[in-house]
């Protein structure tokens, strides 16, 4: 499940996959992502054509659906580019399912070779690109939520938190239960709404209990459930995407 | 909780079960710190442990076995009446269960006592024998008190954590006799004097198998307490029963999924005995039982085999793990599930045993967080295989599982089918995302079950399309060039 | 056709044709190199930590530290077997001492009620120990029958310090158990135990509340 990746140097040119939910709820997380990796010096690279990765309707069940949106992904990245996913989930999905969504058709050797240039953006920023980080920010505690696909399915727990342990003046604090789902889980939110808000609960209560005012996530899905219920309650605990968090802090 | 009245839950009403779970505070704690204290203690056993190349030991063990399982189970077959072991083998759960009582019959039992099985629990064979005049009474502390008060198992290892110290001294109370109490040691030694007189008058033992040895006809359980080696040596009459799936190659396989099982599914190192049965008592020996008896169970078991991918679904030990690492399960507890295997593992086997009719929620009953598959033991892909159920539940799998297709709605079909065309549709997809952002104000501020707890995203005035667009005229204006990348757009 | 022919059919049918059968690699179970020091304290160490109780003795006079455990518990009626050295020389030491033996090589059905209520305590030799697990591993015989060491509230077994291996799978293997199992083969590590309630740990729940191990050693153990 968590691939021992060989990562390459850093390269001049790479893809963007900005994902549905980015471009529809949270887009200047995905320009903060872009801007992050232009800093270093690398020319990035926007597929106007793409759209969604196909996850919900994999995840959902609805094979041939998935296989047509993930389909109409496969042709925008023609250059051998790393592709950079400013998500967990999605990257996984892209990573890990597309081999296995296209196996036996006649895109699986494209699918393949798509899934071995796919990077989760911390993930990217901290191995690839070796970030050095230079934090301008106040003196501030945080925590931090990594999703269960970046954790899980993509193997790294661990690339945003050491992101934040190189910014001068933030404090990671680790909420209690750090590594449990928040509750998510793309359609089973709609589907099993009680369980997901009594997750979510449980997962804002962690974080408020650390006393963190500002939590941040490397995945808008998480973003928008944990940031939904803590606005929900009117608690004064602000999430935000930590593309956004470092940009923020080092611009 | 009360602790009369027979609670009968069915996975057709996962929704309702899970509502009333929710609204439980001491099922919500009790869950909550027991899933707690045995995720540490796994975490800590397994510390000084190659732990990844032991599970893939146990699952190289486990594929090898089904590799094999038609000849496994006829080495198995003889070996064991070799020994002196009579084997039977059963369709389903109803055959099996005819068998059994068919044996007890021929010895005219009248009472049973059992060891910790879950073969036992889905084919409902205490209710089976009870009908025809034979009382079954189960000897774990777990099973005893989940029996006394009328429920089934909530959890496959430890059947009784759903009740706390107060709701089990109620319970011994009201149908022992027993003084009200928080010792548990006096409850433990109340139901140790209880049971023992039952162990001296039981005709029949029934226990369940962990690892069958097809090479030396052995038949291996593991255990804490004692109970099933008394189920398994004091009456007379000794019947196994358990799931064809459940056979290993060698004496040597053991040991790591023994390991495995342990640490997977309580933290312990080891557990206080591990029986290895291989044949009645012999001429000269002074006790066990003088006759074996084996029986082996399909219920479905043979259809997962026939699907490569479902067939990693029979490479499960029992360990439980999936459960207590479970957030689902965590909050709802075992009994939501309405099945008898609860949790993960549940609603991947469930669903073969009782049709996607019937447990059409389970599968969908998952944040597909991946927490079942990181701690399996024997490496069952299990998010992986809730998808595939979720596939065939609306009739896009294979075919493969009774009641494919069930979930398949007209509705649900033509929201998808609009996702599809969108989503490979980009022109269209950049303007409706546009028009979110447009119509902001329009968008619903209650989205159903949504925002009942949670604020509603609001759609952004601007795309991350269009951002970038503008982003890059500015940088082209600042004289850098980005050369296009794209063939197609 | 019967239920055994339908399932080994349906088995052999298998619609998506043969499975090929993996080699396993068992070094991650073997290989410990654990030296005789290394397994005594390891298998002390987790015998103990789940409520096994551990007495060295000197080979030469373990029987007098028999006596003094009998003593110290007030065990008036231990069972035990005849044949076995070890029972053997128990039974010589506990001549004329205050101690009922009983025998335990009698057929179940004549002694059932005396050994579920009358006796104190069950005697039994081991065949080793697992040092991996803290597991004493015993195959019991019409000498020594299997509920010796279940039944009665105490069980002591007896262990030379030499006989302690690596794991469960060198045990196996050193010992060829593929080739002739007996009727029942034990691991036993520590007393009979529960949590199924709250998770709260309690002893003797169906079989001994107390398991002591006497250590032999050839040499003074120091």
């Amino acid at each position: 499940m968590t691939p021992v990746k060989l990562y390459p140097p850093k390269p001049e040119k790479v893809y963007f996959f900005g994902t549905c939910l980015i471009d529809l709820f949270y887009p200047e997380a995905g320009m903060d992502g872009i801007r992050l990796l232009e800093r270093e010096g690398i020319e990035v690279h926007y597929p106007q054509a793409q759209t969604c990765c196909g996850q919900p309707a994999y995840t959902s069940g609805y094979q041939q659906e998935a296989r047509a949106v993930a389909a109409a992904q496969l042709d925008l990245f023609p250059e051998p580019w790393p592709i950079i996913v400013p998500s967990g989930s999605c990257g996984g999905m892209m990573r890990t399912h597309y081999p296995q969504l296209f196996a036996g058709t006649g895109h699986e050797a494209r699918a393949n070779e798509v899934a071995g240039r796919i990077y989760e953006l911390t993930e990217f920023l901290l191995h690839v690109c070796q970030l050095r980080l230079e934090d301008r920010g106040q003196p501030e505690k945080v925590a931090m939520h990594t999703s269960c696909s970046a954790r899980r399915e993509m193997g790294l727990g661990e690339t945003g938190p050491t992101l934040l342990a190189r910014m001068g003046q933030v404090e990671l604090v680790e909420q209690a239960r750090a590594t449990e789902c928040c509750g998510f889980g793309g359609t089973f939110a709609v589907r099993h709404p009680e369980v997901s808000a009594a997750m979510v609960e449980d997962k804002t209560q962690a974080i408020e209990a650390t006393g963190v005012k500002r939590f941040v996530t490397s995945d808008c899905g998480c973003l928008m459930n944990i940031g939904g219920r803590f606005e929900h309650q009117g608690k004064a605990v602000a999430g935000e995407h930590i593309a956004s968090y470092l940009w923020r802090r080092t611009s | 909780m009360s602790a009369s009245g027979v609670q009968t839950y069915t996975p057709r009403e996962f929704h309702r079960q899970a509502h009333d779970a929710l609204g439980n505070p001491q099922i919500r704690a009790n869950f909550r710190r027991a899933m707690d204290g045995l995720m540490a203690k796994r975490r800590d056993v397994f510390s000084d442990w190659d732990l990844e190349t032991l599970r893939e030991l146990g699952a190289n063990i486990r594929l090898r076995a089904l590799a094999k399982l038609p000849d496994l189970l006829e080495q198995l077959e003889a070996n064991c009446q070799a020994n002196g072991i009579q084997v039977h083998w059963a369709e389903n759960g109803d055959e099996a269960c005819r068998v059994i009582r068919e044996i007890c019959e021929r010895h005219e039992a009248k009472a049973v006592i059992k060891g910790k099985s879950m073969v036992s629990e889905e084919m409902h064979l205490n209710a089976h024998l009870e009908e025809a005049g034979i009382e079954a009474l189960e000897s774990d502390l777990g099973e005893y008190l989940v029996q006394l008060n009328e429920q089934t198992p909530s959890h496959i290892i430890m059947p009784a954590i759903h009740l706390n110290t107060d709701e089990i001294s109620d319970i011994m109370h009201e149908k022992t006799g027993t003084e009200r109490t928080r010792d548990v040691d006096y409850m433990t030694a109340a139901a140790r004097a209880q049971l023992r007189e039952r162990f001296m008058a039981a005709d029949v033992g029934i226990s369940g198998v962990n690892f069958a040895v097809a090479e030396t006809g052995t038949l291996c359980l593991v255990e804490n307490e004692g109970n099933g080696r008394m189920t398994t040596a004091v009456p007379p009459v000794h019947i196994a029963v358990t799931g064809i799936e459940k056979v290993v190659e060698h004496l040597r396989d053991v040991p790591p999924l023994y390991a495995l099982l342990t640490r997977s599914a309580t933290g312990q190192h080891v557990t206080t005995y591990f029986n290895m049965i291989s044949s009645p008592r012999k001429e000269g020996e002074h006790d066990g039982p003088s006759e074996v008896h084996l029986v082996l169970v399909d219920s479905g078991r043979s259809n997962i085999y026939q699907d490569d991918e479902l067939l990693d679904t029979l490479r499960c030990i029992r360990c439980g793990a999936c459960m207590n690492h479970c957030p689902v399960y965590t909050r709802v507890g075992g009994h939501t599930y309405g099945t008898t295997y609860p949790g993960p593992i549940g609603s991947i086997l469930m669903p073969h045993m009782m049709g996607l009719e019937e447990t059409r929620d389970l599968p969908s009953a998952s944040s597909l967080c991946g927490a079942c598959g990181e701690v399996c033991p024997v490496k069952i892909p299990i998010p992986d295989l809730l998808v595939r159920l979720r596939r065939e539940a609306v009739g896009e799998g294979r075919g493969n599982v009774p009641g494919a297709g069930v979930k398949r709605t007209k509705k649900e079909v033509a929201a998808w089918k609009t996702y599809q065309w969108l989503a490979t549709h980009p022109a269209a997809w950049r303007s409706g995302t546009a028009i979110a952002g447009k119509l902001q104000a329009l968008v619903p501020s209650k989205l159903g079950p949504w925002t009942e707890h949670r604020t509603a995203p609001r759609p952004a005035k601007v795309s991350l399309h269009a951002l970038v667009k503008q982003h890059k005229a500015k940088r082209h204006q600042a004289g850098k060039s980005d050369d296009d990348g794209e063939k197609r757009s | 056709m019967s239920a055994r022919d339908n399932i080994l059919e349906r088995l052999r049918q298998r619609a998506d044709g043969p499975l090929t059968a993996p080699q396993s690699d068992f070094s991650v179970v073997t290989g410990r190199g654990w030296s005789q020091a290394d397994r005594l304290e390891r298998f002390e160490r987790l015998i103990t930590s789940v409520h096994g109780e551990v007495v060295h003795v000197a080979q030469a006079n373990w029987t007098a530290e028999l006596v003094e455990l009998l003593h110290a518990k007030g065990i008036r009626r231990l069972a035990l077997g005849r044949e076995h050295p070890v029972a053997a020389e128990a039974r010589a030491a506990l001549d004329g001492k205050d101690v009922a033996l009983l025998d335990a090589d009698r057929d179940i059905e004549t002694w059932q009620h005396e050994q579920f209520h009358e006796t104190d305590a069950g005697l039994t030799s081991t065949r080793g120990a697992i040092a991996e697990t803290g597991s004493l591993w015993l195959w019991p015989t019409p000498d020594e029958p299997r509920l010796l060491s279940l039944v009665p509230p105490i069980h002591i077994a007896v262990l030379d310090a030499n006989s302690i291996e690596d794991t469960f799978f060198d045990v196996i293997e050193t010992h060829g158990w593929a080739g002739g199992m007996p009727t029942n083969a034990l691991l036993i590590s520590g007393p009979s135990k529960t949590a199924d309630i709250e998770q709260t740990l309690a002893y003797g729940v169906h079989g001994p509340r107390e398991l002591v191990v006497l250590v032999r050693h050839a040499k003074e153990h120091s």
